[in-house]
């Protein structure tokens, strides 16, 4: 019994509290030497390095190198595209030629605006599909047993183990004139009275949407999974036991709380979709405009370069701005938060 | 030990007034009938019937395990009884989601909404009911003055400390004036100082409030200090209810009297078996015990003499009027000076170690008592409880 033996010693050393207090105070005192040791680490830096030069080199430099191109003029040549810096070895004169037209032709035509605009209402609409198809479905999988939850996850990212080109195939079969998706909704659609003539799916918008929406559906379920999952249950007893019933329960903690999973997810969905080119190329018929078809066409069509590369440049100013201010919004709420 | 000597008189003085549990005629606010909760084949509660009456500051007492937790989630509505029935008010809850009960609780881990201020927290229950606006402004202010939160109204929970999450929980479940307000372990997240302070404020807001408190702890010093009465519990089952007084002074059980404060226990026979006394031979403790309370046990039936270690008087002399009873001899082993008191652990001539607790009413300097002492330790014929299992 510790507590004895201490009150022992006190007793037969007396009151005497100086001796006892100081010995603590040098024990805690770590050795000399030992923090210097602690911030000398060149390892830490090497590991910050790595991250830092996978951006740099696959990220930054072929970024710098497409931002080139868009700032050139298309020519005969290979590459097909006028050289930024020329050096004229008689004269010693190096010149640079920086050229904006590729930029301002993409205000010249429609074209250009009016597919970044589907593009981004494409997006939008079926963020909006895979949100309602993946809350219900990540809400389910994150209130279900725990063992149950593991399978119910698999499921999800199941998909991905095949190749997403075949997947995409596999819908153009599905949604044919035939196929067993349309076959069904005309059958049942007929049968109710509700359309005279068989609906044509498949090389129309309706398909794009069905693609996008089906091959993004887990990078909306798997973020909300992750935050529904995380969030505390007794928060909802809490809330019950208020006199709040479930579905106002719901509607006031769990959805709120679960906005950050929301807006991953959203993210996730709606920025990839954005530039999305296989689907709509293949199920979505030479109606659904995006930019992604447009800048393959540049590309490979019209074998313009500079045009292309514009595209691509203009598309991700459309995407990173908003990025940045969603980020700011949330950055700031958290700061205020903090203080 | 001091805190848990003092506490429950200083209760029972003002307890005097309020101890509906000995009126027959009173109605209970709270009746627990006959209630068994089984999870597969575990049972976590095991036919507890308890009434509780208005206006009670009730605690639920156990170790991990004790179903004391279930017990208050059943009472809250998360929990379904498997057998039995809940009455609050004379209303059967049988059925009653938690959102419809008239009860409040405040959760151990506070389950504040992290999305909402301090103020946003108070009030949701109040606009649950769809009161008006400004109503519950009001009553959300009022209830931030009790619990002296006023100024920190548009916090968020995450600001603040934990003792002042403590209380945003309380005023939350407070707000809404339930006719019974369930507290699951109120305290134990504070730490030790704080934790002393605010059982005091705790009793205080409820004799302001005048609602029935029920509450879960672990801590029995907690229990003792804050209850009008105790229910201590063991594997689902009730093993005693009663004022902090009797549990501590009249334990029916070893369970109870060894999980409420320290005590010293006898092994023994019983001798006599009077209506105002029992005598117990008990050759562990050395000497012949004499109990005055009524007997209850036939003689020759073995039992144990439980006294707690404030009740025995540690000396070097005899005393005068032992002859022979409820006095024994031993060897100090042990001394742990408290500064208040000092634990004796003295062992008898059987070998039984016993503890004493002695107030030091002189200066630690003058120890009339140290090691390896021969003692006399004595008490008086009410120190002690004859029980059997």
């Amino acid at each position: 019994m510790g507590l004895v033996e201490k009150a022992a010693d006190i007793a037969e050393h007396g009151t005497d509290g100086a001796r006892t207090g100081a010995a603590p105070v040098a024990a805690s005192r770590p050795p000399a030497g030992l923090g210097f040791l602690g911030r000398f680490r060149p390892g830490r830096g090497l590991v910050l390095a790595v991250p830092y030069f996978w951006l740099l080199f696959f990220f930054l430099v072929p970024f710098v190198i497409v931002l080139k191109i868009a700032l050139s003029e298309t020519t005969i040549a290979i590459p097909p595209y006028t050289p930024m810096f020329e050096w004229d070895p008689d004269t010693l004169q190096l010149s640079i030629d920086i050229k904006f037209g590729s930029f301002s032709y993409l205000f010249t035509d429609n074209l250009y605006i009016l597919a970044y605009l589907n593009s981004l209402w494409i997006a939008f609409i079926s963020t909006i599909l895979c949100l309602l198809i993946g809350y219900p479905v990540a809400y389910a999988i994150a209130k279900a047993e725990p063992s149950w939850r593991a399978p119910l996850l698999m499921l999800v990212i199941l998909p991905f183990w095949t190749s997403f080109l075949i997947r995409v195939y596999a819908w153009i079969g599905l949604l044919g004139n035939g196929g067993l998706v349309t076959e069904t909704v005309n059958t049942v659609l007929m049968g109710l009275g509700l359309i005279a003539e068989p609906l044509q799916i498949l090389y129309t918008p309706t398909a794009a949407y069905i693609g996008i929406t089906y091959s993004y559906l887990p990078f909306m379920i798997l973020p909300l999974y992750a935050t529904l999952e995380k969030m505390d249950n007794t928060l909802l007893e809490a809330a019950s036991d208020l006199g709040c019933p479930p579905w106002r329960a719901f509607l006031t903690i769990t959805l709120p709380l679960s906005l950050p999973g929301i807006l991953a997810g959203s993210l996730l969905v709606f920025i990839p979709a954005t530039g999305e080119f296989v689907i709509p190329e293949l199920l979505g018929g030479p109606d659904t405009l995006m930019i992604g078809k447009v800048l393959w066409a540049e590309f490979f069509n019209n074998r313009d370069w500079p045009v292309a590369s514009a595209v691509a440049i203009a598309l991700l100013l459309f995407l990173v701005v908003p990025i940045m201010l969603f980020q700011q919004v949330q950055g700031q709420q958290q700061g205020g938060g903090k203080g | 030990m001091a805190l848990v000597q003092q506490q429950p008189q200083s209760r029972t003085q003002a307890q005097q007034k309020l101890e509906p549990w000995r009126d027959p005629k009173q109605k209970p606010y709270v009746r627990v009938d006959k209630v068994t909760k089984k999870f597969d084949d575990f049972v976590a509660v095991d036919d507890v019937s308890l009434s509780i009456y208005r206006g009670e500051f009730f605690s639920l007492l156990g170790g991990s395990g004790s179903g004391k937790t279930t017990l208050l989630r059943m009472l809250a509505g998360f929990e379904t009884p498997t057998e039995g029935k809940i009455f609050i008010d004379g209303v059967d809850m049988s059925g009653v989601p938690p959102y419809r009960r008239p009860v409040n609780m405040m959760f151990q881990s506070y389950a504040l909404f992290p999305h909402m201020t301090v103020e946003g927290n108070v009030a949701f229950g109040l606009k649950q009911d769809g009161l008006p606006k400004a109503e519950i402004a009001d009553r959300v202010r009022e209830m931030l003055d009790l619990v002296q939160l006023g100024q920190f109204s548009k916090r968020k929970p995450h600001q603040l400390s934990g003792g002042q999450r403590q209380r945003v929980a309380l005023a939350r479940a407070l707000v809404k004036r339930p006719k019974l307000l369930l507290l699951d372990e109120p305290l134990g997240a504070l730490d030790k100082k704080l934790r002393e302070q605010t059982q005091f404020e705790l009793v205080n807001i409820q004799e302001k409030v005048g609602i029935t408190f029920v509450v879960v702890t672990h801590d029995q010093e907690e229990a003792m200090t804050m209850s009008s009465r105790i229910a201590v519990m063991n594997k689902g089952y009730i093993a005693q209810v009663g004022t902090p007084t009797e549990i501590y002074e009249y334990p029916n059980t070893r369970f109870v009297a060894e999980f409420i404060g320290s005590v010293n226990m006898f092994a023994g026979r019983v001798v006599e078996s009077e209506p105002d006394h029992s005598l117990i031979r008990s050759e562990e403790a050395g000497c012949d015990l004499y109990v005055a309370h009524p007997g209850h046990l036939a003689p020759g039936s073995p039992c144990w003499v439980a006294v707690r270690p404030e009740k025995i008087v540690i000396s070097k002399d005899p005393a005068a009027d032992a002859v022979g009873r409820n006095q024994t001899q031993g060897t100090v082993r042990e001394i742990a000076y408290l500064g208040d008191v000092s634990i004796y652990d003295v062992d008898l001539d059987s070998g039984k170690r016993v503890r004493v607790t002695a107030p030091n009413l002189t200066r630690r300097t003058e120890m009339p008592i140290t090691w390896e002492d021969r003692v006399y330790l004595s008490w008086r014929p009410f120190a002690g409880s004859v029980l059997t299992e």
